[in-house]
């Protein structure tokens, strides 16, 4: 027993036994059970256990699920591109351009200041700045910018990214900020040396060396993006949907067959996506 | 260690006294055991109100849980989470879901004092003996089962009740005639190019699709053998004209709860719109110009009761019926009156509302000074008269009533397909 005990493999595997189940309880067996449900199927307001291709053939006859996921990537696409824009720029600024760690700490605490109420809350509060009669539209108007309100503000594609964008900027920030304070200053210094201008340094050694944090802040918003529901909601005013919101609209009318098989093709493109990714930068290697 | 201090039959001795007790409104004998119960009532936020709750522990002394919740949840609550509640305030269209699952038990009209009193639509279906019946699911249609333990539903009145009716209304579109200026006269309203990026209507499929249906059947597009009832074809094509509708920017947004249709209306966002008839109370109550716009295709109504969870006996089953006879006793009623619903035995809430404000709101008569709801709101002045007019008027042209339809689940397909569209 004691010998047991002490054999590396043992001890290994039992040190990780506890993560194992709580992933097995909590993350594995629901997602087979989601998949197993997909091949069930509905009536009024129960499921039946069956094997049955209904849900996937419905959801792949329909040309509205095509529009759906292209609309989700499209959404993703987008917020991903500008967050990751003013991710960098405010990453750079607070790892480049503030000079103590204390600012810097500051800085970075002030970043989180949205966080400390919830997201929903920070959405909804665009809703009457946005609006027909709103702040924004009001104050053009009294500036002479516009003589017609601006409809495209709220209940648009432009309200829903403005949100993304909003609640998802600052999980680009920290993964990017926390790679670019490791890098060795020495590394800009040498460069500099050598002749490199500004835009150079930016290009052949910053970006390089901060590609694991941009990655792994690519994957916090493209995987919120793709699984968000009730920013589409109530930013588009219920008229814009993802896939998120076909699959909330579904649970909602008690469809949890078609819900599910709806969740497993999100989830496998999901994990394609960030696959993908993964082989662009090996995130282990370089954290 | 016993559960209950009284059994049943302990109870059935003291049925006299609680006889002889019940004709006043004093403390019943097991009154001290009444107290430690607490009945979890869930429903949607129409008739949800704490007020209720509060009134339920002055008068009766048990404690009312509340818990408002969107129609589809409460569907899905009662269907699948039978468990989690006693008392379950649900519609009768998400009732002709849910009493199929044999979650909800039937209820003995013998117990239910006011059952004679209570109106024509949940008994036979007519309003008056010469009305007709509307399309739709009609509330007697699924009010009635076969007997206790039944999951079928029976035409006649059968003696066991699925729900106790308590509140019902009949919908039609709300507009802001401050901001179209010009009299609205029929559902093709909705979809007028006039309104464009101003039009709402609600994202609860199995109403949303009975509104779409008024107003295709308005237009002429489409005549429907039963808008309860629609074939696939009927579906197809009344989504098709929504569709097509929303890609040419008509709906500025869809809404799914009460406060979201208020908000959208407060705020000029939408000036025509699906509406229920307490939101239109809200959006004036902030001083703003709101009508509940009768129109000549008739009203969308819809009819609410309680029903009781499966799980329910002893003296907390006997507590759940004494909170429904109370709650035809008339103080609900005139609560729910007053903000412009009807209650389900009208003359016993008559006692419970002012000459004037029984005269506004069920009679149609112009009011003889302010009406205020139960808030202490103002909703009208001297002279004014309720949109729609008297209850026979309002109720005798409902077109149709909120239902579930044998292609629900398909329905539920389109309408899902039109929101993501």
């Amino acid at each position: 027993m004691q010998r047991l005990l002490k054999s590396a493999d043992v001890t290994g595997w039992l040190l990780a036994a506890p993560l194992v189940l709580v992933l097995a309880v909590f993350l594995i067996l629901p997602v087979v059970m989601i998949a197993v449900v997909s091949f069930w199927q509905a009536t009024e307001f129960s499921i039946v256990p069956a094997f049955s291709f209904e849900n996937y053939e419905f959801l792949f006859g329909s040309a509205v699920t095509y529009d759906v996921f292209w609309n989700t990537f499209r959404y993703a696409l987008i917020t991903w591109a500008l967050t990751l824009g003013v991710g960098f720029t405010v990453a750079y600024f607070l790892a480049f351009h503030v000079r103590t760690l204390t600012w810097q700490i500051a800085l970075a605490l002030i970043c989180t200041v949205p966080f400390w109420t919830s997201n929903v809350i920070r959405m909804i509060s665009w809703i009457p700045f946005l609006g027909r009669n709103g702040i924004a539209n009001s104050t053009l108007l009294s500036m002479g910018v516009i003589d017609q309100p601006l409809e495209w503000l709220l209940f648009s594609d432009f309200s829903v990214i403005l949100a993304f964008v909003h609640i998802n900027t600052i999980f680009m920030v920290i993964p990017i900020l926390n790679t670019m304070m490791r890098i060795d200053r020495s590394l800009i210094e040498a460069a500099r040396d050598a002749g490199a201008s500004g835009a150079q340094i930016l290009w052949n050694v910053i970006i390089p060396l901060t590609k694991p944090g941009i990655m792994i802040g690519t994957i916090f918003v493209l995987t919120l993006v793709m699984g968000d529901f009730v920013t589409v909601r109530f930013m588009s005013g219920s008229q814009s949907a993802n896939v998120g919101r076909l699959i909330s609209n579904d649970v909602g009318l008690l469809q949890y067959p078609s819900a599910s098989a709806t969740a497993v093709v999100l989830l496998v493109t999901v994990l394609m996506v960030v696959g993908l990714l993964l082989r662009l930068v090996d995130i282990r290697k370089e954290l | 260690m016993k559960k209950n201090h009284y059994s049943r039959r302990s109870l059935l001795k003291g049925g006299a006294a609680a006889l002889a007790a019940s004709a006043f409104p004093a403390p019943m004998i097991w009154a001290q055991d009444i107290k430690d119960i607490t009945l979890r009532q869930f429903g949607t936020g129409v008739s949800n109100l704490n007020e209720v709750a509060a009134k339920v522990k002055e008068d009766l002394g048990f404690t009312l849980e509340m818990t408002a919740l969107d129609s589809d949840a409460v569907t899905q609550r009662a269907a699948t989470q039978p468990d989690s509640f006693d008392i379950a305030d649900i519609e009768y269209w998400i009732c002709k879901k849910v009493w199929p699952t044999g979650n909800l038990q039937a209820m003995d009209t013998k117990k239910i004092a006011n059952y004679d009193k209570i109106v024509g639509i949940f008994r036979n279906g007519k309003l008056t003996p010469e009305s007709t019946i509307a399309q739709g699911t009609a509330p007697h249609t699924v009010g009635f089962t076969s007997g206790p333990g039944g999951t079928d539903f029976v035409a006649e009145e059968s003696g066991w009740m699925t729900l106790i009716p308590t509140i019902y209304n009949a919908d039609t579109l709300g507009i802001r005639p401050d901001l179209i200026g010009r009299p609205i006269e029929s559902w093709t309203e909705l979809l007028n190019p006039e309104f464009k990026g101003k039009a709402s209507i609600l994202d609860i499929s199995s109403i949303g699709i009975m509104d779409a249906a008024m107003v295709c059947e308005a237009m002429g597009a489409i005549q429907y053998g039963d808008k309860g009832n629609m074939t696939k074809e009927e579906i197809d094509k009344t989504m098709a004209i929504f569709t097509e509708a929303k890609k040419a920017g008509q709906f500025r947004a869809f809404w799914k709860s009460f406060d979201e249709s208020v908000n959208l209306m407060a705020s000029g966002e939408v000036v025509i719109q699906s509406m229920w008839s307490p939101a239109i109370t809200a959006v004036k109550s902030k001083g703003i110009p709101c009508v509940y716009q009768p129109l000549k295709e008739g009203y969308r109504s819809w009819g609410g009761g309680i029903g009781l969870s499966a799980n329910l006996s002893g003296v907390a089953l006997d507590a759940a019926y004494e909170y429904i006879n109370w709650y035809l006793s008339g103080w609900v009623g005139g609560f729910l009156m007053r903000q412009g619903y009807y209650s389900a035995v009208p003359e016993t809430s008559k006692e419970f509302m002012t000459a004037d404000e029984w005269g506004y709101w069920f009679e149609g008569k112009a009011a003889a000074g302010d009406i205020t709801n139960p808030f202490g709101d103002k909703l009208a002045g001297a002279g004014d008269t309720r949109d729609g007019g008297a209850f026979y008027d309002r109720m005798g042209k409902v077109a149709c009533w909120n239902s579930v339809m044998d292609e629900n689940q398909y329905m539920v397909r389109k309408w899902n397909e039109f929101i993501a569209a």
